[in-house]
């Protein structure tokens, strides 16, 4: 019997009743009684000294409660935010990071730099009163281009980190790949920029902190990824309250893409305020807030070489990174360029030596963090393009030229950490160029010049590892916390059964995904289950949602905690039906008793474990109710391969792209409807990196691209409708067999388009986002080089 | 200053700031939290409602300026048991996913409805859809549930 909620079924989602009614509960939706609203006072500036900050007169301002600054955050011994992940550099010393107050105290390292809170009884009185705060700045030269700021005489950013630099660090055997490139027939170079990009999800961030003078504990409202990962370092780190007397509640989050993971300002300053001022403190982010507060994604400046042998095989790959780290170390911005990144260097590629270096350097610019991928988008746009761009100089097929470097037996141990456990590379490739039908390319190519068209096909063969992560192997690398995930399955006394979860969807379908996952196993109808998340007050301890890892991680902690509750739930059956244990059998929802006609369906079985009338009580303990702390054993590798293909109006530049084929290996797939989803998202903001995107700082450190009229989104009549296949080979390493699909699209696409675009334009390469006008340009380079020769 | 207006069939009367918008009317004062705010410079499309049967962006519009007229919002549209075709086809295709854009987009697409007409192809409703920003569905599945919703429109007007 097929279970229609089940595992692999595409079942409708149970949270979209709510959203498509109007009844979701975003943070900006809540309002909590007495409120007040919080505007912050941002700086103007990308690097001042504040000389004074005259408060007067907008404290005289109508509705003005108080108004708080960094001296007032220090006086009463707030600490400032963290970076989560200590980096070593590769002369062992530890990352060089300046602090990070929550409001400045005396230098604006930024445009949009805390550097007051105006509390006031209503939005406009605060933002009106905001305007009337009087700081006098001594304005300082900025450091903005990441590839001058580490430079002799660039404006320093903080007195700890001389040449702005935060880290100088390393991976990989530097003698093994320089000893291949000496012996290499073949050396590919290419610069590459993996152009910063702002976050953007649709609801900006929100905080509202309220302060109960009755308990003496704090409850935050906010647009968080991972709560409970937020209220442990607002107590431990931060130290506005113990964790007992601080709640964190983030109802439904309006997506996030990495953004919302990190612990900013404004809820610490709103949840340390609610005390000062008696009253909830409200903050919601307007969007230019958003494009200048945000933590950024992406922004380095790359050198890559391959070294290939005669027989066209990949010997090393040998980079050279300056990431942009922005003005302070977000939570976790240390670790995305250095071990998000390198470790996924070689790609689906056997390369016997990688030696990849990593600067991490501050600039006046706001943060830079992780965003949808993490690092493993930058090493994938390194490794495809050079895949590529190798192929085209050694007149190869870009397709055979991969396949021909693809590792082919499992487990494969990279040189750079990452020891691939399973996946069929060729299989995704065969199964991509069969759905893009490439045969057909050079036909569909010759109807486009035939019309004055330029048309290119661009493939992208990623992996990524998700799963993040086994807590040993990251603490080694400097993770600041571990990396498993909790679940608790509560099954009621009628069969009705609640999980809490430490993940936390932010637009997933976990509600869905994870519910399927019980009614499969416990053989229960998918109403009877309800998943409970976003709120440290009722879940047990979690680490959140990012990194794809709610379906590898998160869900193996519900799998646990579920054979748990059907290991006891068994005890049960066999005490109720007088048989012994190892006599019963649980199928799709019934305890039976092999060779007896007992059985006793599980809302049954709850029910007697809960009035405990038919055991012996000081041999089973009553009730059902388990947990577990799932810690995961490896990554997890999803993998595949992207083919875009695109069709250039050489009198515009209009890139139109003809043609999306994703195929993905994805291990066990609970909803497919729900992945589709997934992949095509990823591809979207993938293509908008690669065609659209793009923040653009000035000289000055201004933010250019500070509104959705200026960083161009895409939009539906950018995007093409998708082709989405799918092959599997099960992820051995976690119970389901998942490896997770929510950065996929993002990490493969980008590489894909412009690999397709400079196909097109016979060139080797083009700068992202490559905007119609780019591509206009090149066009014109071209023309103007076939004139001259 | 007082504002006089039908929201979803409802007589309003509040007294409000001249600045107040239309979004702050609704969301703020009537509770109506469905429509939201996603820009400050009329680009995304997450406010969309209707106004006297148009779409229109409800954080570009004074309050005032919509004395008399008759709003309509998400919370208007269908009831518990008859969601609104484009509501169902909206769910139908997974055509949401955090949900933040979706109020917007399915007011949006029953405009295009209204204008268009129940047969629309895949370029027409990509390129009315250019107003409403959606960041996480790739507009894939939204493309394909306004297609299913005008249809299904046309069924249950008959
Ligand atoms: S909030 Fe109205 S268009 Fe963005
Ligand atoms: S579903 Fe999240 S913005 Fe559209």
């Amino acid at each position: 019997m097929t279970n229609p909620s089940g595992i692999g079924q595409s079942v409708r989602r149970r949270e979209d009743f709510r959203f498509i009614t109007g009844n979701g509960q975003y943070t900006d939706d809540i309002n909590r009684p007495g409120q007040t609203y919080a505007v912050f006072v941002r700086s103007p500036h990308a690097h001042a000294t504040i000389k004074s900050l005259d408060l007067a007169e907008a404290a005289k301002a109508p509705g003005v409660r108080r108004i708080l600054t960094g001296k007032d955050l220090a006086a009463d011994k707030i600490g400032g935010l963290i970076c989560g992940w200590m980096i070593h550099s590769k002369d062992g010393s530890p990352m060089k990071a300046g602090g990070h107050p929550a409001l400045a105290v005396d230098k604006v390292r930024y445009v949009g730099d805390h550097v007051a809170v105006v509390i006031a009884d209503t939005l406009n009185q605060a933002r009106d009163a905001a305007e009337l705060v009087n700081v006098d700045y001594d304005v300082h030269k900025a450091s903005v281009d990441v590839g001058l700021t580490q430079k002799a005489g660039q404006p320093q950013l903080h007195a700890e980190a001389p040449n702005n630099t935060v880290y100088q660090w390393h991976l990989g055997d530097k003698d093994a790949t320089d000893q291949a490139f000496a012996k290499a027939a073949h050396v590919t170079k290419i610069d590459l920029v993996n152009n910063r990009l702002i976050p953007n999800a649709m609801e900006p961030r929100a905080a509202i902190g309220e302060f109960d003078r009755g308990s003496g504990g704090y409850t935050t409202y906010t647009t968080s990824q991972n709560p409970h990962v937020a209220r442990l370092v607002m107590s431990a780190f931060i130290g506005i309250a113990p964790e007992n007397k601080l709640r964190v509640i983030a109802p439904d989050v309006g997506g996030g893409f990495g953004s919302k993971i990190f612990i900013y300002a404004e809820e610490v300053v709103c949840t340390w305020a609610s005390k000062k001022v008696g009253r909830p403190v409200k903050w919601t982010s307007d969007r230019t807030e958003a494009f200048l507060s945000d933590a950024h994604g992406r922004d380095h400046v790359t050198t890559a070489e391959a070294a290939i042998d005669a027989a066209g095989k990949v010997q090393a790959v040998r980079v050279k990174t300056i990431a942009n780290l922005g003005a302070y170390l977000s939570t976790f911005s240390s670790s995305v360029p250095t071990y998000l990144y390198a470790p996924l260097l070689s790609g689906q590629y056997d390369i016997p030596a990688i030696y990849c270096e990593v600067d991490g350097v501050y600039t006046n610019t706001a943060p830079v963090d992780a965003y949808r991928g993490a690092g493993r988008p930058e090493a994938t746009f390194v490794i495809e393009r050079l895949m590529e761009v190798s192929a085209r100089q050694l007149k190869k097929d870009p397709a055979e030229f991969r396949v021909h470097n693809f590792i082919k037996t499992f487990p494969h141990q990279t040189p750079v950490i990452m020891a691939y456990d399973v996946g069929d590379y060729p299989a995704s490739m065969a199964k991509a160029l069969e759905m893009a039908d490439y045969k057909g390319f050079p036909a569909r190519r010759q109807a486009s010049i035939k019309r004055g068209k330029l048309r290119g096909i661009g493939f992208s063969a990623y992996i990524e590892a998700c799963g993040i992560a086994p807590s040993k192997a990251v603490g080694s690398l400097g993770a600041g916390v571990g990396l498993w995930e909790s679940a608790e399955v509560r099954v009621n006394p009628i069969g009705t059964v609640e999980v809490l979860t430490g993940s936390h969807s932010h637009g997933q379908g976990h509600e869905t995904t994870f519910a399927q996952l019980v009614s499969s196993k416990l053989g229960i109808p998918i109403e009877q289950v309800s998943i409970v998340h976003g709120d440290t007050d009722k879940v047990q301890m979690g680490m959140g949602t990012y990194g794809s890892r709610s379906g590898a991680v998160g869900m193996s902690a519900i799998f646990v905690a579920l054979e748990k509750v059907i290991k006891k739930a068994t005890t049960v059956a066999a005490a109720c039906m007088e048989v012994p244990v190892d006599q019963v059998d649980f199928v799709d929802g019934i305890f039976e008793a092999r060779g007896t006609n007992n059985k006793m369906a599980f809302g049954e079985v709850a029910l007697q474990a809960y009035v405990a009338h038919k055991f012996d009580s000081s041999v089973i303990e009553p009730g059902l109710k388990e947990g577990a702390f799932y810690d995961p054993k490896n990554f997890t590798f999803p993998s595949g391969v992207h083919i875009a293909e695109v069709e250039i109006d050489p009198e515009t530049g209009v890139t139109k792209i003809e043609r999306w084929t994703a195929v993905d290996d994805f291990g066990t797939i609970i909803n497919p409807m729900i992945v589709e989803g997934q992949v095509h998202g990823g591809i979207a903001q993938g293509i908008g990196q690669a065609m659209l995107e793009g923040a653009v700082y000035n000289d000055a450190g201004q933010l250019v691209t500070a509104s959705f009229m200026d960083y161009c989104m895409p939009r539906a009549d950018d995007l093409p409708s998708f082709d989405v296949g799918m092959t599997t080979t099960p992820c051995p390493s976690n119970p389901l067999g998942i490896k997770g699909c929510g950065e996929a699209g993002a990490i493969a696409s980008p590489p894909a388009l412009i690999n397709a675009i400079t196909d097109a334009l016979g060139h080797e390469n083009i700068a992202m986002p490559a905007t119609s006008q780019a591509v206009w340009r090149a066009t014109q380079q071209s023309a103007l080089r076939h004139a001259a020769e | 200053m007082k504002v006089t207006l039908t929201v979803n069939g409802q007589s309003v009367i509040e007294d409000i700031e001249p600045r107040t918008l239309l979004v702050q009317l609704l969301r703020d004062r009537l509770q109506l939290t469905g429509t939201h705010v996603g820009c400050d410079t009329s680009q995304c499309g997450a406010c969309v409602v209707h106004v006297d049967g148009r779409a229109i962006k409800s954080c570009t519009a004074l309050a005032v300026s919509c004395e008399g007229t008759k709003v309509i919002t998400i919370e208007g549209i269908g009831t518990e048991d008859h969601l609104h075709p484009m509501q169902e086809a909206f769910r139908e295709h997974h055509a949401l996913q955090c949900g933040y854009c979706t109020p917007g987009m399915i007011m949006s697409s029953i405009d295009i409805v209204n204008r268009k007409g129940h047969k629309l192809d895949e370029h027409t409703i990509r390129e009315e859809l250019e107003g409403n920003i959606c960041r996480c569905t790739g507009y894939h599945k939204i493309v394909k549930a306004v297609g299913a919703g005008a249809a299904a429109m046309a069924k249950s007007s008959a």
